[in-house]
């Protein structure tokens, strides 16, 4: 190690005095820095480099495997040129935008809800969370079924004598992509209700009380006083939410397959097939390229964001 | 205590000479449920009574999506499986890679050329030399029937397209679901290709499908095959979208549609609700293609081992899955018919040895054609674009000379 | 005011009911198919109870199932997904109490920069690092083995764990850090004695949360252990497709069931801690 010869080192050893503290101090100094460095060699290497080495690619003509020849803007022509595409990143925008709003607001009722005194909270709690232990590998064929007109909902209830009942989302290639919406919103609003829930316990009691002296009521008191106050907790779960919804490949995998025809198609299943299966890696990493700008795009702000309300909390 | 230890250290050194050539082979391969798994056991059997140590590696899922991402990480890691599940031009795309083995002394030792079809060793074969081994030949024009069904109906099994309109209409009238169909890409394409080749004709279907001609992609019998296929989609159900081909063929068994488009391996769902093929269902040639075959084969391509114990173990898979004992057992249980000519049929059942009869016939009439569905006809890419079509045009209003003209721009995907 | 029973409170448990129902259905499906014949699926109503219990199909998913050519059911695979996901959740969370600690106590220059980019890692899609990983773990020669896997899970786990730890130390009071410091306590001593020791609740969270990350996942197993080592995840995932087979969703749902009930019992068990832990200021970012 370099300590000695650094100048802090030197000082050191010429105070002599309280060596031992000095050294300590010395010590702390670039400690962290050194605790931290393995990490960062692993994103910069596992994470970074792999986004370089991705973005190459994209610039190749590869084909199953890797190839390193330059074949310049190709593969993006390729991409913007396929309707497919256009497909999947309206498709990522409708999903994206629902599937946040949706388990936004239901993981916030269900926390305000449960969070008034309610008799069985833990089994309640167990029961909003569990989804979220389950891959989607394993509720898949549960919803497909659930959702499927022949088999599912529509069949029971026309089987319980509401003839006209219709529930043929899953079918429609206009909306399939909601149903997707409905089995994430599922999934996922259990575990933004437990964040939720945990901000709401944080929130000092006192102010509420003094706030119902003053005779406000409890919707007035939540909306005004309470929901804003758990500001950064929206941080946290619009940043877990998008990363959700971006990267959400599961879900439709199991759910529609993409389907009917291509019509729930995101990208991340888009990279997937057109990398791995047909032998267009160039032309999948150049989609990936795409869905990693747009992260970028979405996310830096948002992280800036929290990064700063943390530093200030 | 430490003496027999070491005397039996020795012995164990004393046979390693003996068993030095005996490796592992390892297969990658989705044959993961009853019959299939059943068969692939077979495989694992054979090569264990050789000496050599099987190491599983099943991947299942869209119809090997899992398991191309598995292989190609695999090759990638610089740690190739022995064999892989790999079909049709996909063959000659790997071998352009440059990671395939040759198998040319194994397949010369074992007289291939002669064994196997033309149609089929072509596909084997990367720049003249052996790289894969067949395991079996799928048909997939087939169309199955439930009698019954059409009997109520008052139906007759059609032979070609007028006739299976008129058929799909009385059904329809009965109440029963003319076509179970179950709307999945693959299978949009496998309907898709039995209305073209049923349509256009073997010519019409080499040129547009193997060929990848643009003027006939985009042509008038391009227009007519998209506009019989509208008309097949009217007889469809609306629940299809999604829908797992077994659970369309269990429309069929319990009567509730009249018949389904699907390859040969429909038999097994048959089988196992104990149903008999000629009196409980029938399988017949998609309407207008009597006499045509579309193959789907699969095959094991061979990965270059660096281990000669492995090279040697890969030989024997390969002597092996040509063997007329294992091309019998594991087709006997999958429902396709030997890739090996010479192999006795008489323990398969009918629609099997209809299916060997057409073949033949069908090769030397040159009706034979590569299912493009199944990825026997076209590079992946294209191949995909083309799907991606077949899909959308199911699924959406499109028109059928709108879709043409969509299928031939797919046709120029590479 | 709280316990008073008001057409309120009967309306927010009956809401809440509600949603229940909702949240329950699937699994309900789950398991009453899990313990139908198959003839009672062909014919039967989804939400119809079976006709008469058979556990058949469990017996068959544990025991005797098909994930491959071998049809040895679950069993064999529990014990896999145990041995990759126990190491790599340890390690990884470890890892990121370490991290947290520094990049919230310990800020030099730059660290919060670091530690956006370390985030930026949490979202990167998986698909796009499969292929060079997999050349580097077959450089390393870690490709295909579980040592590997867990390799991978760490790496891709670090990102999340350090967030979770730097938010939860992020409201520990400065004063404790700064007085263990003045009495001349360095960097580990007050990691171990001083943070270490009030640490439980995020603890249990970042345990649950990288737990069922990993028993979970899907794509890595597939990748790069497929094969004797797959994790249970692969096996169902086998077992439940089938490209020209006959398939029985009471053995599929079965088998689902059994895969799940790690994660299942994890937040059964520690659920109430997880709230807790959470709220002790994980989320307060």
């Amino acid at each position: 190690m370099s300590h000695s010869s650094s100048p802090a080192g030197v000082r050191a050893l010429a105070d002599a005095a309280p060596a031992a503290a000095s050294r300590q101090r010395l010590a702390d100094r670039w400690l962290p820095r050194l605790v931290l460095s393995p990490t960062i060699i692993m994103s910069l290497v596992f994470v970074y480099g792999f986004i370089a080495w991705t973005a190459w690619l994209s610039f190749t003509e590869s084909r199953l495997l890797p190839r390193y020849d330059w074949a310049g803007l190709t593969q993006y022509l390729a991409l913007f040129d396929n309707e497919r595409w256009w497909t999947a990143v309206a498709n990522l925008g409708v999903f994206g935008g629902l599937f946040i709003l949706c388990t936004l607001v239901v993981g916030l009722l269900l926390a305000v809800l449960l969070d008034q005194k309610i008799r069985a909270e833990g089994a309640l709690r167990a029961i909003y969370l569990y989804p979220m232990a389950l891959s989607f590998i394993v509720t898949g064929t549960a919803w497909k079924w659930m959702l499927n007109p022949d088999m599912g909902l529509q069949k029971v209830l026309n089987d319980w004598g509401f003839a006209n009942f219709t529930f043929d989302w899953l079918v429609d290639p206009d909306r399939a992509i909601y149903t997707v919406v409905i089995a994430g919103v599922w999934q996922s609003s259990g575990f933004v209700m437990a964040l939720f829930l945990a901000g709401l316990r944080g929130v000092d009691d006192s102010i509420i009380k003094a706030a119902q002296v003053d005779g406000a009521s409890l919707p007035t008191i939540y909306r005004r006083i309470v929901i804003p106050s758990l500001r950064p907790v929206f941080f946290s779960v619009l940043l877990i939410l998008s990363h959700i919804a971006i990267k959400s490949f599961d879900l439709v995998m199991a759910l529609t397959g993409g389907g009917p025809g291509t019509s729930s198609d995101v990208p991340a299943i888009f990279m997937y097939q057109f990398a791995f299966t047909r032998g267009q890696l160039g032309l999948g990493a150049a989609s990936a390229m795409m869905m990693l700008m747009t992260i970028v795009a979405v996310l830096v702000p948002l992280m800036y964001l929290e990064t700063r309300s943390a530093k200030r909390g | 205590m430490k003496l027999k230890r070491l005397s039996a250290a020795l012995l164990a050194a004393s046979l390693l000479p003996a068993t030095v050539m005996a490796g592992n082979v390892e297969v990658l391969h989705w044959w993961t449920s009853g019959g299939e798994a059943k068969s692939a056991l077979e495989l694992k059997k054979m090569m264990t009574a050789k000496g050599h140590t099987w190491r599983d590696f099943a991947v299942a899922g869209g119809g090997g999506d899992n398991a191309m991402t598995a292989l190609k990480t695999r090759v990638v890691s610089g740690n190739p499986p022995t064999a892989a599940q790999i079909k049709g031009p996909a063959i000659q795309e790997w071998g352009a890679e440059g990671v395939l083995a040759n198998i040319d002394p194994v397949a010369k030792a074992g007289n291939w050329d002669k064994l196997l079809p033309p149609v089929v060793s072509q596909v084997m074969k990367y720049k003249g030399q052996y790289v894969a081994a067949p395991v079996n030949v799928h048909r997939v024009n087939w169309l199955w029937v439930n009698p019954e069904a059409f009997k109520k109906a008052g139906a007759t099994v059609p032979k070609t397209w007028p006739e299976f309109f008129a058929a799909a209409d009385k059904l329809q009238k009965a109440g029963i679901q003319p076509i179970a169909h179950g709307g999945q890409p693959w299978q949009d394409a496998t309907l898709f290709e039995s209305v073209a080749l049923g349509v256009g004709g073997a010519g019409y279907y080499k040129k547009a499908f193997v060929q990848l001609d643009q003027a006939t992609l985009a042509g008038p019998t391009t227009v007519k095959v998209f506009e019989t296929l509208q008309r097949v989609k009217g007889y469809i159900d609306k629940g299809a979208a999604g829908r797992d081909w077994n659970l369309a063929t269990n429309m069929v068994i319990t009567g509730k549609a009249g018949m389904q488009f699907m390859g040969d391996w429909a038999k097994g769902e048959f089988t196992a609700a104990s149903k008999q093929p000629g009196k409980d269902y029938l399988c017949v040639d998609a309407p207008g293609t009597a006499g045509m075959f579309t193959f789907n084969i699969d095959s094991l391509a061979m990965f270059q081992q660096k281990d000669p114990a492995s090279v040697k173990a890969q030989a024997d898979l390969a002597a092996t899955v040509m063997s007329p004992a294992f091309q019998e057992t594991f087709n006997l249980n999958k429902g396709s018919i030997p890739a090996r000519l010479d192999t006795p049929m008489d323990k398969f059942d009918d629609c099997a040895k209809k299916s060997k009869a057409d073949l033949t016939t069908a090769s030397k009439s040159g009706a034979l054609v590569p299912s493009f569905a199944h990825k026997m006809a076209m590079p992946s890419a294209t191949e995909g674009a083309m799907v991606d079509v077949i899909s959308q045009f199911m699924n959406s209003s499109m028109t059928p000379k709108a879709a043409a003209e969509r299928l031939a721009k797919a046709g120029k995907v590479k | 005011m709280a316990n008073k029973l008001s057409i309120g409170r009967l309306l927010v448990y009956a809401a809440l009911a509600l949603v229940a129902l909702y949240y329950l259905l699937p699994l309900y499906v789950m398991l009453t198919t899990s313990f139908k014949t198959l003839d009672d699926i062909r014919q039967g109503n989804l939400l119809s109870l079976p006709h008469a219990w058979d556990g058949g199909a469990w017996a068959k998913a544990w025991a005797s199932a098909c994930t491959g050519i071998e049809c040895g059911g679950m069993k064999g695979f529990f014990w896999n997904s145990v041995k990759m996901t126990v190491p790599a959740v340890l390690i990884s969370t470890m890892i990121g109490a370490v991290n947290g600690y520094v990049v919230s106590m310990w800020r030099f220059k730059g660290s919060d920069a670091l530690f956006t980019l370390l985030l930026v890692g949490c979202f990167i899609p998986f698909q796009v690092v499969l292929l060079p990983m997999a050349q580097l773990l077959g450089w390393l020669g870690l490709a295909n083995t579980t040592a590997g896997l867990v390799l991978v899970h760490v790496i891709y786990g670090t990102a999340f764990t350090t967030l979770f730890f730097r938010n939860f130390y992020v409201t520990v009071p400065d004063e404790l850090v700064k007085a263990g410091r003045i009495d001349g306590a360095g960097f580990w001593t007050i990691f171990f004695r001083i943070l270490l020791p009030v640490s439980g609740p995020i603890f249990v969270v970042c345990v649950i949360w990288q737990f069922t990350q990993i028993w979970n996942d899907f794509l890595f197993g597939v990748v790069f252990a497929a094969g004797e080592a797959q994790p249970i995840t692969v096996a169902l995932n086998n077992l439940v497709n089938t490209s020209t087979g006959v398939k029985e969703y009471n053995v599929d749902m079965a088998s689902a069931i059994i895969a799940a009930l790690p994660t299942l019992f994890v937040y059964m068990v520690a659920g109430r801690y997880f709230v807790r832990g959470l709220t002790a200021g994980a989320v307060k970012g």
